[in-house]
């Protein structure tokens, strides 16, 4: 198959003595949406600045479209950025920043403005705001005019550096669906970099984890979410229950905080490690109910998230997390039930 | 009000004032005017207002009336008349102020020119060096004509630089002085920080992003500058280019000192109908010609160039 457009081949990069990526082996198909994740400091910034072509790597090659371009500055790639800082030109008008790389491939005037005006409709922005000032511009109306200027640059593969980190929530939701739409209409190759991993699932085929300068997990945003690398993967979309096991026998698990065991999750080939269990997987039981694994514990605070509730429940000398639909008929301080069965949990190395 | 401080009182003063303004005549105007001029910032700004009206204003003024009076009359008690103008017109004055305004124009593009790279190591590269902006300040801390005449004793025949070329290798580096591009020289050493400065804040307000983001749509180096980086400094080159073509415009020691009058400035022959010729009048109108120009030159440029919005810009 040869629809890999970019492809990194031990790539690593060091300043000075320190290592901001290394051991980087990754491919991304043509036309996927591929998101890097990771905390503040894992080395992302830093991918992506040797995959725009702003800094070389110390080892290892970058191919585009088989191509070797580790030597290929950021303004011979067929490739293009939008910044975190979204990096629009405050002296010119929104028409001319999206103009401006066909301004630099010499286009003709009239051509330039047609095609400028066609990407403003596509990104929802009428047509007066072709001669408006950028500072005049709102932060989701500007993130719409860095991105018709990206597109006008027709790259091969679209980066973005955490571009929307700025805005407020509901702006942000509408523009990843937004962003995920034209991606899926262009057939462009996206790759998005953020530190949220729930952005990431929202929009991407495939993310990439990364954690202090390599990538821990590749997959799907199913595959990242049912079967986590490592307890690092589990914990970094939000508050799991976890429980430091190892394999008694070929059924159970012992824990090795409390001695309680519970039955091995199907497929797992680990033997020792973390076994992971979700608040949403886990259930608050009624009296009769069975469940595979079970715990009698005090709801000490609930959380309401919209929808959904979030028990804390302590159990002996732990705090245990349950997500349920809003309506339940527990309080604070109701002693309950809760518990999971084997294949709502999965078994992790540490 | 000394009784009652605090926001009542105060709120209480704005309402009084608010209701006075709108009936002019009445006897409450005077209270309106004391409660303006109660205000912190009448009052901190008195020092200065004096100043500014004694110490500029009033000169700027007699300066102006003195060009009216009688050709080598001294008081202002004479019938106004446009003489000195005409003299200024029908004599040869119109060459100084070319060479004025063609000497500061030269100056001014060269450093330009000359800056812009220094500009831009200078709040990109060399962001935290003390010493080198300490060592383009510190040739301001010594008395112009005193580098000038450095500058004569270093260019003179048989002086530093052709003495020792003399004496080393035989040869002959004389008449480097009195003529017209060591008078720009001069110019263009005397005045470079006042361009220097002002143009490596522009350049400081260049958002780095911003270059990168050019550079990244395929720009070249030469688009980049043209561009992203011309466009973005522009306030700090315009306020640098204005502050030198001024401060050339009414300058005088370099074409005395280095020049050796090969070309006479107007600043020049101001000062020569002031002292030599005692002809207060005609300097006077000389003055006023000289101010005029350079604030329809300023007035023309900073009307382009808004400085709050520019200095509020992220």
């Amino acid at each position: 198959m040869s629809d890999t457009i970019l492809e990194l081949k031990g790539v690593e990069k060091y300043f000075g003595e320190f290592v901001a990526v290394e051991r980087i082996n990754l491919s991304v198909k043509d036309g996927e949406f591929f998101t890097l994740v990771g905390p503040s400091g894992s080395g992302k910034t830093t991918m992506i600045r040797m995959l725009v072509g702003m800094d070389k790597p110390s080892r290892g090659d970058i191919l585009m479209s088989g191509e070797r371009v580790n030597d290929v500055p950021a303004n011979r790639r067929p490739t293009c950025m939008v910044f975190q800082s979204l990096a629009l030109f405050p002296h010119k008008t929104v028409g001319e920043n999206i103009e401006f790389p066909l301004k630099l491939r010499g286009e003709a005037r009239h051509n330039r403005k047609t095609r400028a005006i066609e990407l403003l409709e596509q990104l929802h922005l009428s047509e007066a705001y072709y001669s408006k000032k950028i500072s005049e511009c709102s932060g989701g109306e500007k993130q719409r005019v860095a991105l018709a200027r990206a597109l006008a640059f027709d790259p091969q593969i679209l980066f973005f550096d955490e571009p929307l980190s700025a805005l407020d929530y509901r702006l942000r939701k509408t523009l990843e669906k937004e962003l995920k739409d034209i991606q899926r209409r262009t057939g462009k190759t996206f790759v998005y970099i953020t530190h949220s991993l729930e952005e990431a699932m929202v929009m991407s085929d495939r993310i990439a984890i990364m954690r202090k300068g390599r990538i821990v997990q590749v997959g799907t945003p199913d595959e990242i979410y049912n079967n986590p690398a490592n307890g690092f993967v589990a914990q970094f979309m939000g508050e799991v229950n976890e429980f430091r096991v190892s394999r008694a026998d070929s059924e159970w698990l012992r824990d090795l905080d409390t001695e309680k065991r519970y039955p091995i999750p199907p497929e797992s080939s680990v033997s020792e490690g973390l076994l992971i269990v979700r608040p949403e997987r886990m259930r608050l039981l009624s009296d009769n109910e069975k469940a595979d694994s079970r715990f009698e514990g005090v709801v000490e605070n609930q959380y309401v998230l919209g929808s959904r509730v979030q028990y804390q429940v302590r159990v002996k000398d732990r705090n245990l997390l349950v997500e349920a639909m809003i309506g339940q008929p527990y309080k604070v301080g109701d002693s309950v039930s809760l518990g999971w069965d084997a294949d709502q949990s999965v078994l992790i190395p540490e | 009000m000394m009784n009652a401080p605090g926001p009542s009182s105060l709120s209480k003063a704005r309402k009084d004032s608010e209701s006075v303004i709108p009936m002019p005549g009445s006897p409450t105007r005077l209270q309106a005017f004391a409660a303006w001029a109660r205000q912190p910032g009448v009052l901190l700004s008195l020092p200065a207002l004096v100043v500014f009206l004694f110490g500029f204003l009033g000169p700027l003024l007699l300066v102006i009336l003195y060009g009216f009076m009688p050709a080598r009359s001294f008081g202002l008690d004479h019938l106004p008349t446009l003489e000195n103008f005409v003299t200024v017109f029908q004599d040869s004055y119109y060459l100084s102020f070319a060479w004025s305004v063609g000497l500061a124009l030269a100056t001014t593009i060269i450093l330009m020119l000359v800056c812009w790279p220094v500009a831009y190591g200078l709040s990109r590269i060399f962001r935290r060096s003390m010493i080198l902006t300490l060592l383009l300040v510190l040739p301001l801390f010594v008395s112009e004509n005193v580098r000038l005449f450095g500058w004569v004793l270093t260019l003179l025949n048989h002086g530093i630089l052709d003495g020792t070329a003399r004496t080393l290798f035989g040869w002959e580096v004389s008449d480097l002085l009195y003529n017209v591009p060591v008078t720009i020289m001069g110019m263009v050493y005397v005045y470079l920080p006042f361009m220097l400065f002002p143009m490596a804040l522009g350049v400081s307000m260049i958002p780095e992003a911003c270059r990168e983001a050019a550079f990244d749509m395929g720009a070249s180096r030469w688009q980049v500058f043209r561009e992203v980086e011309v466009p973005l400094a522009m306030p700090g080159i315009l306020i640098g280019a204005l502050l030198t073509f001024v401060l050339t415009l009414g300058s005088i020691s370099e074409a005395k000192i280095l020049g050796g009058q090969s070309v006479i400035m107007i600043a020049h022959d101001i000062e020569t109908a002031f002292t030599y010729a005692q002809n207060w009048p005609l300097g006077s109108a000389l003055s006023t010609l000289l101010i005029l120009l350079t604030g329809v030159l300023v007035i023309g440029l900073l009307s382009k160039l808004n400085i709050d919005k520019l200095l509020s810009r992220k």
